[in-house]
């Protein structure tokens, strides 16, 4: 790729848009039970043109279909939190977890298997555990932040870090002191993800909010864009940077809480999805959102397919996939241009 | 009429107090430089002008307004401010890093359009860049990339124009020129400088910034017509180099002669 060679935006959009949807409807034949790809579309098309159900009809609407939507949701998710995430600490390191979320939200539902805690939310118990460290490990560096002086991008950094580390060593130790298997299967989930659960109920929630999300970012392209310049420029800029800073780091926390609830900690793809995005479009909030977004959602489609199929009918953590897939298709990318981010060459 | 004015601003950076009951009037359609040693307090002064460094005591005020009281929206439209070390955004285009100075003028969700792309090519015309729109930020040279960040500051088509060292980086021609792009587009234009020489010629108004005593904080020492702030002793005083001011040969100007001091020898 020569240095400064972009895709069109538009087409580029459209191609992966159809993409996007051909490859939910292709991934529905994939599973444990391969459906033949024609009988895939009539059992999609039926309910629509009010046939009687074929034989199919519940293994694609009842349990693959959601999941695949659920792939496509959190892939979107990431990905835009991802390139948030980047904007706000101006590290190309940052990824969508990066404040904690995935390390608290495993302590949350390590610590409501273990202790039973949550028992009240039923089969949701889990999930809402999961939820409650997530946002409470934002909350945590958000109060840590604040205390030592405001949001700045190191501070977030360095403290998100730290935090992790810390958190992801309590839920070891929480699995350390129990004898209930399921716990290290949770860890196990937490911090490598699965959408292998989704129900339509629970997709609901995170494809309003990742819908909002990206969005709102959209319409402060421009902001996004001077926020990246750095404060000094942004605040010229007339950017409320302390502001803009913090409903930032509010709407990617809720975000990324949210997806870690239903569908783990799903490593790799909010990381590299928005570089690969602006090494093909450019840099600017306006085209890498919406560009991050559905390449996000058509990778981790395929990656819910790879998990699934490559040691059938066992299933492997998403997590595992994204960075086998991924790492060598971003060096390879990466590679062949000259791309900067942050004044980091 | 004022288009600035800074009332016993005090400013503080890192605990430490920068600048001390400052007082400064900055009529509209003047052009002020500001000038000063190392460390004396220029770009915190102009920080602080600029509305991006809240008064630590004090007020600053924006055509007679509170500055705290105004958004920083309406005050990026009336005022536009190019920092020192801004090396623009590498990951960006030329033209789309100039853009962002559209960015006060743009609603939320808004498209580009044909009028601000026009003005951006307009603007990187003026820094003599209009070739380059389409090139990558990292790829232009520290001169370059110094004009480029300048066109982003005439983008942003504000009647007050507040730079930090706006030569820094640049040829002798661009030195020379760059001023005089941002007087023909700026109604008040306020700039610091280390060329006592430019300053001297450029200027309608000169604010010295240094210490009255060693060890305080900087205050404004001089203010005035340059011919005046800029007298021998005074260059002696606050910048420890003689200096005597000469007309050109053939030409209607006078310039400013720099010199080893006579009195100390050079370490």
């Amino acid at each position: 790729m020569r240095p400064g060679f972009r895709l069109p935006f538009r087409p580029l959009l459209l191609v992966l848009a159809v993409t996007a949807v051909l490859s939910v409807v292709a991934s529905l034949a994939f599973g444990s039970e391969h459906i033949p790809l024609p009988e895939v579309v009539d059992a999609v098309t039926d309910r629509f043109t009010g046939q009687d159900p074929g034989r199919w009809d519940v293994i694609i609407w009842e349990l693959r279909l959601p999941r695949a939507l659920m792939a496509l949701v959190v892939g979107a998710g990431l990905a835009v939190a991802g390139a948030g995430m980047q904007t706000l600490v101006r590290n190309p390191l940052a990824d969508p977890y990066l404040l904690g979320i995935s390390s608290g939200a495993s302590v949350g539902a390590t610590a409501a298997i273990t202790t039973g805690a949550l028992a009240g939310f039923g089969i949701y118990a889990v999930s809402t555990g999961a939820l409650l460290g997530a946002v409470g490990s934002a909350l945590l560096i958000w109060l840590i932040a604040m205390a030592q002086g405001g949001l700045t991008p190191l501070r977030l950094v360095l403290s998100g870090v730290v935090l992790s580390s810390g958190l992801s060593a309590i839920a070891s130790l929480l699995v350390f002191l129990s004898d209930d298997a399921r716990a290290a299967n949770s860890v196990m989930f937490w911090m490598l993800g699965s959408v292998g659960g989704a129900t339509w109920e629970k997709l609901a929630i995170p494809a309003v909010l990742v819908a909002v999300v990206i969005v709102g970012m959209l319409g402060v392209h421009r902001w996004l864009d001077a926020l990246a310049a750095g404060p000094e420029t942004a605040a010229s800029l007339g950017i409320n940077v302390a502001g803009m800073r913090t409903t930032l780091f509010v709407g990617l926390s809720v975000l990324v809480g949210v997806l870690v609830a239903v569908s783990g900690g799903v490593g790799f793809v909010g990381l590299i999805v928005p570089h690969a995005a602006r090494l093909v479009v450019g840099a600017r909030h306006r085209v890498v959102l919406p560009v991050a977004a559905v390449a996000g959602a058509v990778f981790l489609v395929w990656v819910d397919v790879l998990a699934r199929m490559v040691v059938r009918p066992q299933e492997i953590p998403l997590g595992v996939v994204t960075g086998v897939l991924g790492a060598p298709l971003f060096l390879l990318l990466m590679g062949r241009g000259a791309y900067r981010f942050g004044g980091d060459r | 009429m004022t288009a600035l004015r800074l009332v016993d601003v005090s400013a503080r950076l890192g605990g430490r107090t920068i600048l001390h009951e400052v007082n400064l009037e900055i009529p509209d359609g003047a052009r002020l430089g500001i000038v000063g040693v190392n460390g004396a307090g220029k770009s915190t002064l102009l920080r602080v002008l600029a509305g991006v460094l809240s008064p630590h005591a004090g007020t600053a005020l924006l055509n007679g307004a509170d500055m705290r009281r105004i958004p920083a929206r309406d005050r990026a439209r009336r005022l536009s401010f190019v920092p020192q070390e801004d090396v623009g955004t590498p990951e960006l285009r030329v033209g789309e890093m100039v853009a962002l100075g559209r960015v006060p003028q743009t609603r939320p969700w808004s498209r580009d359009s044909r009028a601000e792309h026009d003005l951006v090519r307009a603007a990187l015309a003026a820094v003599g860049l209009a070739d380059r729109i389409d090139t990558a930020c990292d790829q232009l040279s520290g001169g370059e990339r110094r004009r480029a960040v300048l066109a982003r500051g005439l983008a942003q088509q504000c009647p007050i124009m507040l730079l930090d060292e706006p030569t820094n980086h640049l040829d002798v021609a661009w030195q020379l020129e760059m001023l005089d792009v941002f007087a023909a587009r700026a109604r008040t234009l306020v700039a610091t400088l280390h060329d006592l020489d430019l300053a001297l010629r450029f200027f309608d108004l000169l604010a010295v910034v240094g210490f009255e005593r060693p060890g305080e904080p900087a205050g404004i020492v001089a203010f005035g017509p340059p011919a005046e702030v800029l007298d021998a002793a005074r260059v002696a005083t606050h910048f420890g180099v003689g200096s005597v001011q000469v007309p050109h040969p053939s030409r209607d100007q006078t310039h400013l002669l720099i010199h080893p001091r006579e009195d100390t020898p050079p370490a």
